[in-house]
């Protein structure tokens, strides 16, 4: 008999064989991390009920295997190897193999050259993926199924992480998406990320075979595989065992079933774990601590005794919404705190109706809505305030510890932390793109170990080898807690562990801070996840400060708006605008949701009609759907300007015929070089067009590597538009360098633009049959590049002389020069106008790519839809000359970043704006720098990470506490 | 005690009064070749020590003073030296640090800078830091490299490659386990001893050296049992480092793989020939051409006498001649591909695959900029010209688990044993002892 085990990252699989191979037994389990009981169960299940205690063949395969298998002295196969052995007997003419298990993506291909692939360190789009967006729409796996299968409509979905998943799946939930649309959307972006991340240039076409337990339980998530690679694929019977089956097949070692029992019973880990200190040492340590911040209490009123003016301060979040009541003197009279139901208005009409009936003696004499929801319930409700939520938090944090310098909120999903100087809120820290450790973290792990999540924090209270976790990604902290487990660490020494990672991960990966002292000693500390002593002890030990949790952590953001709302009305004549009973007897409230078809940034608008005839647009980025018409009265944009100048570079039809240009990376800024390069030569420049979700999707499946920036993954389906035009010869050079502009110690292009075109060429099929002109260029040796360009275009084309190509450098020199005085000559247009106007001046920093609107999601929009001029950064570093950087200022772009936050340093109405792309390494070294360079002339320095998709709630949360600072 | 003298921008120099009284503390990287330049170093007046650290606490330090998207090995290199100041063992008034900068277009040429950030923000301030380059980037008093100096680095490094790359190809076989990296330790001690005694450098000593170090690791008895061959490329830090890799060699040795890590001499032809070839590409100074072209055969006359060294024992695998490695990636990626490890990467690739280490672990630091395109990018192209490549690419960051890594690696170690078995089926009515050819 042979025995085949699958020990995966959440389940283990078993399959018992006859002599014959075939089935006798098989079983599949959720482990719930107790694999070393779960395997010894099994193990006994089957020498006892199945093999009866005769020996057998066995073979432990799985990411969880491994460890043990070594261990307990079991075989051990690979589990990507074990698919393909069971693939290789049961489905031999099988051509591709996807399997997606709790943790990995995987896809075999096993005709016309074998290879395999999984997924990497960035783990988007696996089961745990699934699960987690299950729990966020707060519905069961198979029911997330079953509404898919209703769909109509499919949204974008980044299925990158979960983090980002998030913040495009929460703001479909509240504008009122079904979520039927969102499950499938959901199953496509995994789909989408599979694809993207493994096929890397490889056309999965064939015989297709679905494995594992996501694609065998849901239906629809096959269904958006097939949509996406165009074909139908199978699942077989069995698609649960295959890797067990697998090692079943491939069993050769007999093993004495007793003596493995004993050593998989007999494992313990080894001890050898890394380790921190206890939180407390004993219980009076605790009582003290508790002791010490129950003293932090918000004052309090009697909402029964209470006479006269009230002030009302209302926080919507994402998924809760909080109000909170105050008296004359700042006593809290009433709160709520409630889930939001994806729409907060009906949970605030009823409190208010309460609130009017149960107290007449009250008078809400001024309101105010902070969050998420602020605007939707201002305009609802004729609330008479609507702040920033970093202001709204300070405000109340004040009240607590008037010299605050630093106020922290880990929430369920997300993180917020702002620095507070001179009495204005300064540096903003969120967690974006790839951070992990926010209170939803925790319950995961809570639940997945079977504990409620107070429960489970308590556990690490006390435990006596908190280990070591360090901070990453959810996806792979499981398998870090798994090697704890196997390692001998307790459920306590994880609980514990768990909460220093959440700390940790705020500290080092969000705010970056080095020493306790750079975040100031005077710390508020608020948000959910805190209300965890565990995670309150580990953050104040980290820092080695004492810190103020008060007793309302929850409510702090409705506290703060409350507050507000009081200081703002004191001495106002006129009452509040609030509606009053009456008129909340007659509310009503409709939805509906639209996208704007008015540029290219396709909204997702939500109407939404009050009492029949006020409406209130939400989801906009600038103006245009509200006014119907152009940005209003502010132009002052000069991203818009640009993109529009370069637009204007059309094809002028030539007599050596078509040549394409991908419009991306540095060919952006290029395109007056080499337009005007090639037009006078005689070609025909076709430029590929603006891009766009479907541009991007169309070159997904040719990206080799998944952690490339966004815009360099653009670049295939760059690429690929051209070809679909029928472009056959495409001209995308090589450049280590670019321009000198004599800012910088060098002149480099960055690794990924100066290079792509060898990832374009090597990974694109595609180009097979078209000429793809990729030499290496040089145009910062103006006087040797027509000769060297002259020898390169000779390998393509004939007849064109030396002659020619030194007249075609010419003008090509001369109009990039007269593109780049153009630019400045606007920009300086515009400042100027914006001084006229008393406009803020935000300098808009970034690459000459990121004018791209599939890029910049709007920011720029967004900008000046709050009433800014956006101005490019190349407009500024002109005007600086060469100084010394406390790094080697290497890079043509990135030397213009420095410059133009030297010059902004002490310009009083501009501000700088960084724009990063995501997994830029490069940006990891400017960011630093440019906040330097900000902040040591008092200036605030706000980052904005984007990538394929952006949270545009916290840009515009940055960008409003930016200028609220700015007022002050 | 020696003052603190600063250039117009604030930065520390290493002044002459340092020389005679600072300890210059340098980074591990490779065992057996920084052993041997350090002992260069100190040949040469300077007083210098290799950390020999390791242990979670240098990636705690470099988490806490670097910025945590920055690559692996600022992180570790950063940490190691803020690690060895906090640990007491030196005087801090009298430590200067030393690393590398090439002054390529990569994230690397920054580390130095990062390095003096962490410094400012850890309150070691006035620790000097020495740039090595042969830029001509940040300019020292009390820190030259001289023409001599030059000459017995490279010698350093031909020796620490002649011993890697002789034990690699022993220590997979020897029959009583540790002889190999015995004659390693006692060919360190040799060579540490000569050099200080001013020998070995010469291109004679050099011949002499080598041919004995070759005959010494023949004695060697090793049982020849066909093994899954292995190569490790990569980027340069998270290539050689175990502390980096998670002791990648080891696991692979246990694993029961003969390793090929590729040497250092052709990093170091690559990074002369990349200056030799943007002049080709983009045109330039006809006298610097010549300078450095000379530069360049000299290297290239070391590594040729390196090659013929171990030809003498035809049981041994000599090293591939750079220019014929340049030639295996014509047509594959441009040579102007010079950032980082740039189109050598992709060469040592298909080098590997061409002399029989078909099975690959590609090693790069999570976000690796240049590896996006000449690692991971040509893995299909790579495939497309040699079909037996069977590549791993495997990303290390402070927060890739072990487990995950050695899962991924397993898979490359199950399909290569599958070729394996498949290739003695091959070769089995023959009935030769497998050799390495």
């Amino acid at each position: 008999m042979k025995i085949g085990l699958d020990v995966g990252s959440t389940t283990i699989k078993c399959v018992v064989l006859d002599d014959n191979e075939n089935i006798l037994y098989k079983s599949y389990e959720r482990h719930y991390s107790q694999i070393i009981q779960k395997m010894a169960e099994l193990l006994r299940k089957i020498r006892t009920e199945i093999v009866h205690n005769e020996n057998a063949q066995v073979s432990v395969s799985g990411s969880a295997g491994m460890g043990i298998a070594q261990s307990c002295d079991l075989p051990f196969i690979q589990e990507v190897y074990a698919t393909r052995i069971a693939t290789g007997r049961l489905i031999p003419d099988a051509d591709v193999i996807i399997e997606l298990g709790g943790e990995d993506a995987k896809i075999l291909f096993l005709t016309g050259g074998m290879e395999v692939r999984m997924n990497g360190t960035c783990a988007g789009g696996t089961g745990a993926f699934i699960d987690q967006m299950a729990t966020l729409l707060n519905l069961p796996l198979d029911e997330m199924n079953r509404l898919a299968a209703e769909h109509e409509k499919i949204y974008t979905i980044a299925s990158r992480c979960g983090v980002f998943a998030k913040s495009d799946v929460q703001p479909l939930l509240n504008q009122g998406a079904r979520k039927s649309d969102v499950s499938a959307s959901i199953f496509m972006a995994v789909a989408n990320q599979t694809i993207a991340g493994l096929a890397q240039g490889r056309v999965i076409k064939g015989k297709v075979v679905y494995l594992g337990g996501p694609l065998t339980f849901l239906s629809e998530l096959r269904k958006s595989f097939d949509t996406a690679l165009k074909t139908e694929g199978v699942c077989p019977e069995n698609s649960l065992y295959y890797v067990a089956l697998g090692a079943a097949y491939n069993s050769e070692i007999t093993v004495d079933l007793d003596t493995a029992l004993y050593n998989v019973e007999h494992y313990t880990g080894t001890g050898n774990f890394l380790s921190i200190p206890p939180l407390f040492n004993n219980e009076e340590e605790y009582r003290a601590f508790e002791e010490r911040h129950s003293r932090c209490k918000a004052p309090r009123g009697d909402i029964e005794t209470y006479r006269g003016r009230a002030y009302l301060g209302i926080d919507a979040g994402s998924t809760t919404v909080k109000a909170a009541l105050i008296g004359e003197n700042g006593e809290l009279l009433d709160s709520i705190y409630r889930s939001n139901s994806g729409n907060p208005v009906p949970i605030i009409r009823d409190y208010l109706m309460e609130l009017y009936q149960r107290h007449p003696n009250l008078e809400i004499a001024a309101s105010a809505s902070t969050g998420y929801g602020e605007e939707l319930l201002k305009n609802a409700f004729g609330l008479d305030y609507g702040i920033v939520e970093t202001v709204a938090h300070f405000t109340a944090a004040k009240t607590f510890l008037p010299n605050v310098d630093f106020v922290i909120d880990i929430g369920g999903q997300d993180m917020k932390c702002f620095k507070i100087r001179n009495g204005a809120v300064d540096n903003i820290f969120l967690n974006e793109a790839c951070s992990s450790g926010c209170g939803s973290f925790l319950q995961t792990f809570a639940s997945n170990l079977g504990y409620d999540i107070a429960e489970f924090a308590k556990l690490g209270l006390f435990a006596k080898h908190p280990v070591d976790l360090g901070s990453r990604c959810t996806v792979f902290m499981n398998s870090s807690v798994k090697q704890a487990q196997k390692d001998g660490a307790t459920t306590e020494d994880i609980s514990a562990g768990l909460s220093v990672s959440v700390v940790k991960n705020a500290i080092y990966k969000v705010i970056r801070a080095s020493s306790a002292e750079s975040l100031g000693r005077n710390i508020v500390v608020q948000g959910g996840t805190f209300l965890n002593d565990a995670v309150l002890r580990v953050f104040e030990k980290e820092l080695g400060v004492d810190v103020i949790r008060p007793d309302i952590s929850g409510l702090m953001g409705a506290y703060g708006a409350a507050v507000y709302a009081r200081r703002k009305s004191a001495g106002r004549t006129g009452g509040s605008t609030t509606l009053n009973l009456e008129a909340l007897r007659n509310f009503s409230h409709e939805v509906k949701v639209t996208s704007c078809g008015m540029c290219n940034n396709h909204c997702r608008l939500t109407i939404n009609i009050f009492d029949g005839k006020r409406r209130f647009i939400g989801g906009n980025r600038c103006e245009k759907p509200v006014t119907r018409r152009g940005s209003g009265e502010n132009n002052l944009d000069m991203y818009a300007f640009k993109l529009q100048t370069l637009l204007e570079y059309k094809p002028v039809p030539g007599p050596r015929g078509k040549l394409g240009v991908p419009m991306g990376l540095n060919l952006y800024e290029l395109l007056p070089f080499w337009h005007t390069f090639f037009t006078k030569l005689g070609f025909e420049v076709v430029t590929s067009p603006l891009s766009s979700r479907s541009l991007y999707i169309k070159g997904q499946h040719t990206i080799p590597s998944d952690t490339v920036c966004f815009p360099a993954k653009l670049m295939h389906g760059h690429v690929l538009s051209l070809l679909d035009e029928g472009v056959r010869r495409i001209f995308y050079p090589c450049m280590s360098y670019n321009f000198d502009e004599h800012h910088g110690d060098n002149h480099y292009n960055c690794p990924v633009v100066a290079y792509y075109p060898e990832v374009i060429s090597a990974n694109m099929g595609e180009l097979e049959d078209a000429v793809f002109i990729h030499d290496y260029v040089g145009i910062h040796r103006p006087h040797d590049f027509p000769i060297k360009m002259h020898a390169i275009l000779g390998k393509y084309f004939d007849g064109i002389s030396l002659r020619e190509v030194k007249s075609a450098a010419k003008a090509a020199y001369a109009e990039y020069y007269a593109y780049l005085a153009k630019i400045r000559a606007k920009g300086d247009e515009m400042i100027a106008q914006a001084r006229k106007e008393g406009r803020q001046i935000i300098i808009l920093s970034g690459r000459p790519y990121h004018l791209d609107p599939e890029i910049n999601h709007g920011i720029n929009k967004l900008i000046t839809s709050l009433g800014a001029a956006v101005i490019s950064e190349d407009v500024v570093s002109p005007k600086v000359d060469k100084f010394e950087t406390h790094v080697l200022n290497q890079w043509t772009y990135h030397a213009r970043l420095y410059s133009a936050a030297k010059y902004v340093a002490d310009q009083p109405d501009m501000n700088l704006v960084q724009l990063v792309s995501f997994g830029c390494g490069v940006d990891a070294i400017t960011t630093d720098e440019v906040s330097e360079i900000l902040e040591s002339e008092g200036k605030i320095y706000t980052q904005i990470k984007i990538d394929e998709i952006t949270n545009l709630g916290a840009v515009k949360i940055r960008l409003r506490s930016l200028f609220a600072a700015l007022e002050q | 005690m020696a003052k603190l003298i600063r250039d117009d921008s604030g930065r520390i120099l290493f002044t002459k009064e340092m020389k005679e009284e600072y300890t210059i503390l340098c980074p591990m990287m490779l065992p057996i070749h920084f052993s041997l330049v350090v002992e260069v170093f100190r040949n040469c007046g300077y007083k210098m020590e290799l950390l020999t650290t390791s242990g979670p606490n240098i990636v705690q330090e470099g988490l806490k003073y670097v910025h945590n998207d920055t690559c692996y090995p600022a992180l570790l290199v950063i940490g190691q030296f803020i690690d060895a100041l906090k640990s007491g063992k030196y005087d801090v008034d009298r430590t200067a640090l030393i690393i590398t900068q090439t002054g390529g277009g990569c994230r690397a040429s920054n580390y130095i800078h990062l390095l003096r950030k962490a410094l400012r923000k850890a309150g070691f301030s006035n620790v000097p830091v020495i740039s090595l380059n042969l830029s001509g980037l940040e300019k020292n008093p009390g820190f030259t490299i001289t023409l001599p100096m030059i000459r017995k680095t490279v010698a350093a490094i031909v020796y620490g490659d002649a011993l890697m790359l002789l034990n690699n190809q022993v220590k997979a076989y020897e029959i009583e386990p540790g002889a190999s990296q015995a004659l390693v330790d006692q060919w360190v001690h040799t060579l540490s001893e000569q050099f200080n005694s001013g020998h070995g450098y010469k291109l004679s000593d050099q011949k002499e050296n080598l041919a004995k170090i070759v005959h010494d690791f023949a004695k060697i008895k090793v049982n020849r049992v066909p093994k899954v061959k292995v190569g490790i490329v990569g980027e340069i830090y998270v290539k050689y480092a175990s502390f980096a890799n998670n002791h990648l060699e080891d696991f692979l040795a246990e694993q029961d793989c003969e390793v090929n890590v590729p040497g250092l001499l052709g990093f170091a032809l690559f990074k002369i020939d990349n200056r030799l070839d943007d002049i080709r590409l983009y045109g330039g100074n006809p006298a610097k051409f010549t300078v450095v072209k000379a530069l360049f055969e000299y290297v290239t006359k070391l590594q040729n006498t390196l090659i013929e060294a171990v030809k003498l024992e035809p049981c041994f695998l000599p090293p591939t001649p750079y220019e014929h490695t340049k030639k295996l990636v014509d047509g594959v990626i441009g040579y102007g591909d010079k950032m980082g490890e740039g189109w050598l990467l992709t060469a040592e690739m298909l080098e590997l695959v061409e002399t029989g280490y078909e099975n690959i672990v590609c090693a790069q630091p999570f976000g690796c900029l240049p590896n996006h395109i000449c690692g991971k990018g040509m893995i299909r192209k790579i495939k497309e010209v040699d079909d037996r490549a069977n590549i791993v690419p495997i990303d290390y960051d402070p927060s890739a688990t072990r487990v995950n890594q050695e899962n991924r690696i397993k898979l490359m170690l199950a399909v290569a044993r599958e070729n394996l078995a498949a290739k003695q089926v091959q070769k089995q009515p023959k009935k030769v002892p497998v050799s390495i050819t």
